[in-house]
């Protein structure tokens, strides 16, 4: 058996559609071993619908899928141990506590009395859920819930774990903490694949990010690569009146000016040397600056370039 | 483990979590077996006096019309509180299915039949216990069965025969509802085919069209063979048609049930 860095998802040629509307058109992607992979795309761009198909709940059209070494269509049952899934919607019993839940899933992965009860122990501790452990799941906060529900995915101790949407309708600080633990899976060796309409969750997360829409992965690379290819760094200035954005243009050929906000935007990676050069060269003309800002290409850059659209999760499903 | 063994095991694991939801939410039961108290208590007190009369000497062996009409209504109460009790079946069903936790049990390398296999037999429990209460309150309004021991095993495994039947049955109707509130009202009409059949009033006393409906309706022959099993009516042929009802709808039902669930995907 080989060990080191095998593909943990290989996703070949994936198609399927509902009637005549096309959810897949023919997506390829792979995910290595112990790495998080972002697929970034609008709602309704088919990020679910491979999360479906990769977890055995529905079929493709056409394609191959293997996760973990098992095709998902011949071996669903070797695909079903290897995997964990925490889907868009809780998936915690409401009625139970989250003891309960933890203990639920323990013997619906036949650990055992004792490992079992074990481990519902680790996990509560874990998730900072052992204080509500004895109090039914349908008075938990959004947060919890999602914390419970990512323990109970991980009491098996699945070797790939799916995560659709896990921070959407978090508050941020509920989002912050489930962030520490994807990052905490990964650094165990689990291989994640997340799916995400936040540009910023994919930038925090991901060692590798799909950017999905219509059903067809537009660009991959990691989050760097992704914003190295897309122009988008720029230098933000805010003048005092008219007569001093058009002194400031002068002084930037090819900087697009915004007479209305007084503002010019200055083409050039943001980083520290150019913001020096900038506020020197703005200096010896004597030009009074009002409010300056630095952006960085980031993600949203990247998904305007490559799908045209300047915000995500706008998009009616 | 072999695959039985695991398919006993998730099973049972599925059973203790339908269990324990059900003791959780007493209101539920509650609610459903309230309805046949309700209906026993209004045709006994209210209609029962009247009713009696109306039966003749056969089944009122000597009792008071109200009296009597307490033996011969009971059975068919009996049989109201199991189709009252499938509701909730269909509810909890329609609510797993509704619901993420589905998801999450089909991505687990767990039996498959399981999940239904637990439904049913909490269910189960769920429906005997509620009999047994109801049947508790009738004895209080001095409902006296004349049934021996071996009366009572066969009534009791006709009542869990009928409510295995009717859970099957509710099991499918709980998959196929697209919502929760429309799988608390499609098992419904169970709860009046008691009406409909010998449940309270002879089958002879009703119109044309309806006496030949309540003549081959499930109801009939069961409550029937019930009512003989408790209180010494003659059972002739009714029993072997009323196992032969539950039978084919378990049967039919269940085979339903697995089409819905294997085919069945949630939101």
């Amino acid at each position: 058996m080989t060990t080191t860095h095998q593909p943990a998802v290989v996703v070949a040629g994936l198609r399927k559609s509902y009637g005549e509307t096309s959810v897949l058109d023919g997506v390829d992607l792979t995910v290595t071993e112990g790495t998080i992979f972002a697929l970034l795309g609008p709602n309704g761009a088919g990020k679910t619908t491979i999360v479906r198909i990769l977890s055995t709940l529905i079929r493709a059209d056409s394609g191959d899928a293997e996760v973990a070494g098992h095709d998902v269509a011949e071996d669903q049952d070797g695909v079903r141990s290897s995997i964990g899934v925490t889907g868009q919607f809780s998936a915690v019993d409401e009625l139970l506590t989250g003891r309960e839940n933890l203990q639920l899933m323990a013997d619906l992965n036949h650990l055992g009395r004792a490992a079992g009860r074990a481990r519902v122990d680790e996990l509560l501790d874990r998730f900072d859920l052992a204080e509500a452990a004895g109090k039914p799941a349908s008075t938990y906060s959004g947060g919890m819930r999602r914390r419970l529900d990512l323990a109970m995915t991980l009491i098996g101790s699945p070797r790939v774990i799916f995560l659709d949407e896990p921070t959407t309708g978090l508050d941020p600080r509920a989002r912050r903490q489930m962030w520490d633990d994807i990052r905490n899976l990964a650094a165990g060796g689990v291989t994640i694949l997340l799916t995400t309409q936040y540009l910023d969750e994919a930038d925090e997360l991901a060692d590798r990010i799909a950017v999905l829409d219509h059903g067809r992965i537009v660009a991959e690379g990691t989050p760097d690569e992704l914003k190295r290819r897309t122009p988008g760094g720029h230098i933000r200035l805010r003048l005092a009146d008219p007569q001093a954005l058009r002194a400031a243009a002068a002084l930037f050929p090819g900087a697009t000016a915004d007479e209305e906000r007084l503002t010019l935007r200055v083409s050039g990676n943001g980083d520290i040397p150019s913001l020096r050069l900038v506020l020197a060269q703005l200096d010896d003309a004597r030009i009074a600056v009002q409010d300056i800002s630095i952006h960085s290409a980031d993600l949203d850059d990247v998904f305007f370039a490559v799908t045209g659209q300047t915000t995500l999760g706008q998009e009616a499903a | 483990m072999s695959t039985l063994a695991y398919t006993v095991s998730d099973s049972a694991t599925m059973f203790r979590r339908n269990v324990r939801r059900l003791r959780r939410y007493p209101s539920l039961t509650l609610l459903l077996i309230g309805m046949p108290i309700v209906f026993l208590l209004l045709f006994v007190y209210v209609f029962g006096g009247q009713l009696g009369h109306g039966l003749g000497n056969q089944y009122l062996a000597g009792h008071s019309g109200r009296a009597g009409y307490l033996n011969y209504v009971t059975p068919g109460i009996l049989l109201m509180t199991v189709a009252a009790a499938v509701q909730g079946t269909a509810i909890v069903v329609a609510m797993d299915m509704t619901g993420g936790i589905i998801d999450r049990f089909r991505t687990m390398a767990i039996a498959r039949s399981a999940v239904l296999t637990g439904h049913v037999l909490a269910s189960l429990i769920q429906a005997l216990l509620s009999v047994g209460i109801v049947l508790g309150v009738a004895v209080a309004l001095g409902f006296r069965p004349e049934a021996g021991v071996l009366d009572w095993l066969a009534a009791i495994g006709l009542v869990t025969l009928f409510a295995f039947a009717l859970i099957w049955l509710a099991t499918a109707l709980g998959l196929a509802a697209k919502s929760v509130e429309t799988a608390s009202n499609t098992p419904m009409f169970l709860t009046f085919l008691p009406f409909l059949g010998s449940g309270f009033v002879l089958v002879a006393s009703l119109p044309a069209g309806l006496r030949q409906f309540a003549h081959y309706q499930p109801f009939t022959p069961t409550t029937e063979t019930l009512r003989g099993l408790l209180t010494g009516t003659p059972i002739g042929t009714n029993a072997i048609v009323a196992v032969a009802w539950c039978v084919a709808i378990a049967l039919g039902s269940y085979l339903w049930a697995r089409h819905l669930y294997a085919t069945r995907r949630s939101a």
